[in-house]
């Protein structure tokens, strides 16, 4: 190396600091921005949740508390519901019907109307904060965007990149349910709701100016290994949302099946949502289909720490909970399948799955120090 | 309409004798093919109502192990006398052997042995370990002198390498080994044998259609068995109706992704027997050739032997490093690149590549990573009548980040004093790469040489090597040196720029900070066999766990019978494990096509026309059916093209 080119490279760099400088104000601008619309959306959500709440819901009640009836003079645990549906075609009159039934021994549930509760005024705000959920998330993907070209490089280098790249992905991952069809709409208000509280946290705590990685972050493995972690998390936490709610719900219904009377509130949000059963199965697939992902997230991080250190596994504080996230994931869907352990339990295991998740996104870069210290806080 | 009708009519009756069976699931007629499941074990478990409420039909749907209860005694009734009490023993004793074993493999103990393994790991990321940082564990012992020698007894310093740790995951392994064998078997057996039978109330099932077609029995069979199979169902006609199954893959992922499992862990306890590991340091033209006796330390596995160490060299010639000079992370690097000259064997060509942090140089087993830089200054030293006695390249260790770096110079023979007597000489040093100018603090301002300072303290006397303890390169044994003095009376020491010389007091000599600043990288060469097997294990565990997951096991039943009106009445259901949306939805296209070859017949007169199946159920008169109101969302899945 030699004396003189340093400072040539300082006056280059200087340069390109200054236009990288415009974009990251940009992408500044762009978060914000679409904290603003955010918000928007949340009071769209929250109207659609009022508005709907005026109109006449109780499915849920209906089902159990007839079932209930018919129990308690049958003393036996009530007969599963049948759910008509047409199969493949067209022609609905020729066709025959399949007819499908909960199994025997499952509560048997209609899923609720959605937040709107049936209500036009309700559903026409719901579709307004969905859209808005919509721009607020091409607002945010370009914030990530700009973010990424500032820095040039993936935006994943701190801690503030990760929670701009996690509510983006987290939101992308809602709206492609939804545009796939799914029966997911009533998550909304939730999603929104911990999307600012996240964003809220990166501008103000966790915000990093926009900087270059070390060496040890320059490899391609970043970008796989990361992105799918990130992924992977924004899934997991859809899927702990269903499963909040579906603890809720389920204790709803037992509520009911065992004759109680449930509080107004809880009545009316309750019964807007999907039964315990669909939620639980929300979530259970939700979690299953992104578990093959973090496995190989943590495998590829493995590789990547063979190249960058020279060990494969070294149980650093983030390989250690990232493992552990992925042992009580596992016990999770073992959970599911040991008599027993399936329905409340195996959901307290799945939180606690997200909540070893969120420890190693935020607990280990803040207490603990390892190898993976890179990320800085603010 | 009439076909709708007839479909609701017959699940009205459905209804009714589901109810009788689904609540005593664990005592109906699927318990003689599940012979440990007593009734008290819990009627949600899958096993007791998969086979349960449907008898043979919903048996063995996967291969997971059964939950058994604890029974009172294995050894029945004891006979008089000691044979009959040794007989009673060893019975007992067999039935709780077989017992214990039952429970390791079994789905809740393996469900606890992998909660307890992911609490086991929790100190470790808590408490410094001494595999990553030995320093930090002392320095944690020293602070805490209650808590550090528990920790220390627990083996809470190694965690990962702790007895109890041990324990809990070979336990698990060995519930893994214990549960994987009887599962391949009962596969095979499953693979074997063939699609369970109809079982005779197809309306049961949780996915049912039926219709009634003009087509012959035996036709519509044929058309099924055709159909079913063009769709790579395993299918055969048993009596009345077409048995067929679908999905096994399903079980082979679930049972490659617990054996890829095994096979990772033992890659990994391989790799962990004979790795080895060692550092070097090489300043910028200097080489390194592949021996136990060339690295700075070393360590390795048990079972490494020194000639798995595979024989190679390499020469650096050139280190780069570029740091960034602008914004909140100054001075972090941004390129950190080694070029080296390496040859594999003896006499092996010679070939040039670069070594970066991300990038190691990979020679057959070994891998050579760039780990750490530093700055070599070269320094000459002459004694009193101008010979030089010493020149070097010094490697200094870097302090901070901006390479504020130290070390030592030692000149250990060929020099003589001013009198003319043997002396050594030992030079404490410090370098600052970018010093900030003077009045400034000795530290360095940035990582590159943007104004190298070499600052010099001068000793002499006896530099303690010859005494034969190891000594640190990198500090000075002061206890028999003398520091040199000026003028003044106060020791010697000097900001040298690259070029000045520092003159010795009294004709002692001189040393020299030349121009040329050489650059040192320090090389881990790591061996560690048996990584291709844990890459392929963790590959087969992706793609088993993924086949696992994804992939649905069901069954799908056909009945076609001539009803009594002489008429074909098609009946066709479908079962899977429960977790199973798209069942009805593939339910549905199978009979779509069923029917384009067995249409629909002509309403018959003699159908009971019943106003609306809904009314039926929910008709106050009939307490016989105490069913809900059928939702009127669709199920899901229910979204067909
Ligand atoms: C190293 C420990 C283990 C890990 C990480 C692990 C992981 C997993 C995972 C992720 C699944 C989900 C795949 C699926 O649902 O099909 C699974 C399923 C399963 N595991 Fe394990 N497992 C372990 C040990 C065991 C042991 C010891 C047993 C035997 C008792 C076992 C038996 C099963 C069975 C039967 C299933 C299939 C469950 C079903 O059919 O839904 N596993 N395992």
């Amino acid at each position: 190396m030699t004396l003189a080119a340093a400072p040539d490279l300082a006056g280059a760099t200087q340069l390109a600091a200054a236009t990288n400088e415009n974009l990251a104000n940009l992408s500044n601008t762009l978060i914000y921005s679409a904290m603003a619309v955010y918000t928007l959306a949340f009071f769209a959500y929250i109207a659609e949740w009022l508005l709907g709440s005026r109109s006449k819901v109780g499915r849920t009640a209906a089902a159990l508390t007839a079932g209930d009836d018919a129990k308690d003079a049958k003393g036996s645990k009530g007969a599963p519901a049948v759910t008509v549906q047409n199969a493949g075609g067209t022609a609905v009159l020729e066709r025959p019907e399949v007819v499908t039934r909960a199994v025997a021994g499952a509560r048997d549930v209609p899923d609720g109307p959605g937040a709107h509760g049936g209500d036009e005024q309700g559903d026409l705000y719901g579709r307004i904060a969905v859209s808005l959920t919509a721009l607020a998330f091409l607002i945010a993907f370009g914030g990530v965007l700009a973010r990424a070209l500032s820095v040039q490089r993936a935006p994943w280098g701190n801690m503030y990149e990760f929670n701009i790249t996690f509510s983006t992905v987290a939101v992308g991952v809602y709206l492609s349910l939804l545009a796939m069809k799914k029966n997911v709409r009533w998550m909304g208000l939730f999603l929104t709701t911990t999307v600012l509280l996240d964003l809220g946290l990166a501008v103000t705590v966790l915000y990093t100016a926009s900087d270059q990685l070390v060496p040890a972050l320059h490899s391609y493995w970043l970008y796989i290994h990361v992105s799918t972690a990130i992924f992977c998390g924004a899934v997991f936490y859809v899927g702990a949302v269903g499963t909040i709610l579906y603890l809720f719900k389920d204790s709803y219904e037992n509520k009911l099946v065992s004759g109680g009377r449930p509080g107004r509130f809880a009545t009316s949000v309750l019964e807007r949502l999907p039964s315990s059963a669909s939620l639980d199965k929300f979530s259970y697939r939700v979690n299953a289909a992104v578990f093959p992902l973090w496995t190989f997230t943590i495998i590829a991080g493995a590789i990547w720490a063979g190249d960058a250190w020279g060990r494969y596994w070294g149980w650093d504080p983030k390989e250690t909970w990232s493992f552990i996230t992925w042992v009580v994931y596992a016990g999770y869907l073992h959970a599911r399948a040991t008599a027993g352990w399936k329905g409340r339990k195996a959901a307290y295991i799945a939180l606690i799955a997200f909540a070893c998740w969120l420890f190693n996104y935020y607990g280990v870069n803040i207490f603990v120090s390892g190898k993976h210290s890179y990320a800085d806080v603010g | 309409m009439g076909t709708t009708r007839d479909t609701d009519v017959r699940t009205g009756d459905g209804t009714n004798s589901g109810t009788d069976g689904g609540t005593n699931s664990g005592t109906n007629s699927g318990t003689d093919n599940n012979p440990t499941t007593s009734g008290g074990s819990g009627t949600d478990g899958a096993s007791v109502r998969d086979a349960g409420e449907f008898g043979d039909a919903g048996a063995q749907l996967s291969t997971a192990p059964r939950e058994t209860t604890v029974p009172g005694s294995f050894g029945g009734a004891r006979a008089p006398g000691a044979a009959g009490w040794l007989g009673w023993a060893g019975r007992e004793a067999l039935g709780w052997t077989r017992w214990i074993w039952r429970q390791l493999t079994s789905m809740r103990v393996a469900l606890l042995l992998l909660f307890l393994l992911s609490l086991g790991a929790i100190p470790g990321s808590l408490i410094p370990q001494s595999g990553t940082d030995e320093m930090k564990v002392a320095d944690f012992q020293e602070r805490h002198t209650t808590l550090g020698p528990i920790y220390e007894k627990l083996g809470l310093f190694h965690v990962y390498s702790s007895a109890w740790f041990s324990a809990i995951y070979i336990l698990l392994f060995v519930s893994l080994i214990g549960c994987i064998v009887p599962r391949t078997w009962q596969f095979v057996g499953q693979l074997r044998g063939r699609p369970p039978r109809a079982p005779r109330l197809l309306t049961r099932l949780p996915a049912y259609t039926t219709w009634r077609t003009g087509a012959a029995p035996e036709e519509v069979r044929e058309e099924a068995l055709k159909l079913l199979r063009q769709r790579r169902f395993r299918a055969h006609p048993a009596g009345d109706a077409v048995a067929a199954e679908k999905g096994y893959l399903r079980e082979v992922g679930n049972l490659a992704f617990h054996i890829a499992l095994i096979v990772m862990l033992t890659a990994f306890a391989w790799g962990q027997l004979f790795k080895s590991e060692g550092n070097k340091l090489i300043v910028e033209g200097d080489g390194f050739a592949n021996t136990l006796m060339q690295y700075d330390d070393f360590k390795s596995g048990s079972l490494f032997d020194t000639d798995d160490l595979e024989p190679f060299s390499f020469v650096l010639k050139d280190f780069e490093g570029t740091y960034e000079t602008t914004g909140p992370n100054r001075g972090t690097p941004r390129t950190y690149q080694a070029t080296v000259d390496y040859s594999v064997g003896a006499d092996g060509e010679e070939k040039k590549r670069t070594v970066k942090v991300n990038e190691p140089l990979e020679i057959d087993g070994s891998k050579v990573y760039l780990t750490a830089h530093g700055y070599a200054p070269v320094v000459t030293v002459r004694d009193g009548k101008g010979d030089v006695v010493y020149r070097q390249a010094v490697p200094l260790l870097p302090l901070d980040s901006n390479s504020t770096s130290t070390g030592v110079v030692k000149v250990m023979d060929g020099y003589r004093n001013a009198e003319g007597e043997k002396e050594q000489l030992g030079f404490q040093a410090f370098f600052l790469p970018a010093y900030g100018g003077d009045g400034t603090a000795v530290v360095s301002q940035f990582p590159a040489l943007l104004n190298p300072v070499l600052n010099l303290e001068a000793y002499h006397g006896d530099l303690g090597v010859d005494a034969g303890l190891p000594q640190s390169v990198y500090q000075l044994e002061k206890r028999n040196l003398k520091e040199f003095r000026n003028a003044k009376g106060t020791q010697l020491r000097e900001n040298l720029r690259p070029g000045e010389t520092m003159q010795l007091p009294d004709g002692a000599g001189s040393i020299t900070f030349e121009k040329e600043i050489k650059e040192w990288a320090n090389f881990q060469v790591t061996r560690q066999p048996g990584s291709g097997w844990a890459l392929a294990g963790a590959l087969t565990a992706i793609f088993g766990l993924a086949a696992s997951l994804f992939i649905q096991r069901r069954r799908v039943w056909v009945r076609a019978v001539t009803g009594p009106d002489g008429v074909t009445v098609v009946e066709m259901a479908g079962l899977g494990r429960s977790e199973s949306a798209r069942l009805p939805e593939e339910l549905g296209v199978l009979a779509g096509h069923l029917y384009d070859v067995a249409p629909g017949a002509a309403e018959s007169p003699d159908t009971p026309d019943t106003p609306d199946a809904q009314d039926t159920l929910d008709a106050p008169g009939s307490s016989e059916t105490p069913t809900p109101e059928p939702p009127a969302a669709p199920a899901e899945g229910a979204e067909t093209k």
